[in-house]
């Protein structure tokens, strides 16, 4: 056993050298939050109003806004670094691609506004370019980030505003649904287990997907639930025929084993190269 | 009989795990691919298109004496916009090529005209021309990430009708044809020369 061991993580570990990421780039810092500050440029005060301005914005729009300094991006093209970042962090609601990224690079003194694709017809390369030109690359003349990338945001959000709504947001399913659900279907399953072992998964492979119906689960994974429910129920009727009352006591032990938390992340938008970028 | 009842179900299942563990949709499904992110390069090429008449007629008003730098620029337009790859052209590499150097051209006609507007400083403080040159390089942008997805796409493409067993179904029953990447452009990456003569 120990050899088949060695011999799979070996191959593991040769099979994932080979995707190493080129050493000659700057690599991508990990997303903090709305402003991730890794050059030190804003004051506290600056990313905290960011940082609610832009948490407004998702909420009501689903839009995501996020604003990245790094001090420096090496010999990169901003815009392939960007776009390396844009790829990474998954700005933007899944299917709306509806993220923006304002990415300043301190050293190499450039200034980058990426736009997901769902943005481009709102805000388009050229009021992104202007965002740069008019709002940002004064006041970074004058070393004063705070205002230029406060500015900019505010300018971002008034002309992103409205594209889109909440209504995606609600849509999407917390974890928590799904453990819900789980536990329904469980404790369900147990007491059709003591039916006979056919019978059980005849009936749990309906009644598994009408219960996945009031989670509001779409077609595919009502039928894989389907079949799930028949196996399930007849392999745990075969148990319980063999145990007896095994099951009787269970279910005590309750709440999610994932806690939703108020951590951010991408929603998983997608970049298509769109935006403007500047230098001072 | 009896026996085939018992069997007709395993037969199934048979055929269905080959169509999904042998790659025949799959290797469909990575084409398709492939033609998505040519479609996408396509439109970036032809958004560049689109806005060099309006780029032309700009500069023009500053530098109505920079004849021969406007006539490459709207030629090799002409001329790239008139090449066009349809999806199955992407396997023929002569075709390729032909419309790389039609695109090329375009680049370099416009590489020029860049340096031949930095002697013009009214131009660059022209807001209508600022505002073209960031739509430009939106557009120069888009273009060379559409490149790099298409090339990305065509890797996974090629890879997958030359590994086994998907290789077996390609020869058998898809007959797909290898795809052909997209090269960074001559001069793309590297600065326009100036000539003094």
């Amino acid at each position: 056993m120990r050899w088949f061991v060695t011999v799979c993580m070996t191959i593991i570990m040769l099979s994932s050298s080979g995707y190493s990421q080129d050493s000659t780039t700057v690599s991508i810092p990990p997303l903090k939050g709305r402003v991730n500050d890794y050059a030190g440029i804003l004051n506290e005060q600056t990313e905290s109003t960011l940082e609610t301005k832009l948490a407004q914005l998702e909420k009501e729009d689903s839009t995501q806004v996020v604003v990245a300094t790094v001090s420096s991006i090496g010999d990169e093209d901003i815009e392939s670094y960007s776009i390396r970042l844009a790829e990474t962090w998954k700005i933007g609601q899944k299917g709306l691609d509806n993220g923006v990224i304002i990415l300043v690079a301190r050293d190499n003194r450039q200034v980058r506004i990426e736009v997901g694709k769902g943005l481009e017809a709102t805000l388009t390369d050229l009021l992104a370019g202007r965002i740069i030109d008019y709002i940002m690359l004064p006041h970074f003349k004058n070393g004063d980030y705070d205002t230029g990338i406060s500015q900019a945001v505010d300018a971002i959000i008034d002309i992103v505003k409205g594209t889109f709504d909440a209504s995606t947001l609600e849509k999407k399913k917390s974890v928590s649904d799904y453990a819900t659900f789980f536990w329904i279907a469980f404790i369900f399953m147990i007491m059709v287990g003591s039916l006979g072992r056919l019978l059980s998964g005849i009936v749990s492979a309906i009644a598994l997907p009408i219960i996945g119906l009031f989670f509001s689960f779409g077609f595919p994974a009502l039928v894989i639930l389907a079949v799930m429910g028949f196996f399930t129920g007849f392999i745990l009727a075969s148990i319980s025929r063999i145990q007896g009352g095994f099951f009787s006591g269970g279910g005590s032990s309750s709440g999610g084993f994932f806690s939703g938390g108020g951590g951010f992340s991408g929603g998983g938008g997608s970049f298509g190269g769109g935006g403007a970028s500047g230098s001072w | 009989m009896k026996r085939l009842n018992y069997l007709l179900p395993v037969f199934i299942i048979a055929i269905v795990f080959c169509f999904s563990g042998c790659g025949y949709n799959k290797l469909q499904m990575l084409e398709e691919e492939v033609f998505k992110a040519y479609g996408d390069l396509e439109s970036a090429l032809q958004r560049r298109a689109d806005l060099i008449p309006n780029l032309v007629a700009t500069v023009k008003g500053y530098a109505a004496h920079e004849k021969q730098t406007l006539q490459a620029v709207i030629e090799a337009r002409a001329k790239a916009t008139s090449v066009q790859l349809s999806p199955k052209d992407l396997s023929n590499p002569e075709a390729i090529a032909k419309f790389q150097a039609a695109q090329g051209e375009l680049s370099s006609a416009l590489g020029r005209l860049m340096v031949v507007i930095e002697r013009y400083p009214n131009l660059k403080a022209d807001a209508h021309f600022t505002d073209l040159m960031h739509q430009l390089e939106g557009t120069e942008n888009r273009i060379n990430v559409a490149r790099q997805r298409y090339n990305e796409a065509v890797k996974e493409f090629n890879y997958n009708i030359r590994k086994f067993p998907y290789n077996l179904t390609n020869m058998i029953l898809l007959n797909l044809e290898r795809k052909e990447y997209f090269k960074a452009e001559e001069g793309a990456k590297t600065a326009p020369e100036v000539s003094f003569e």
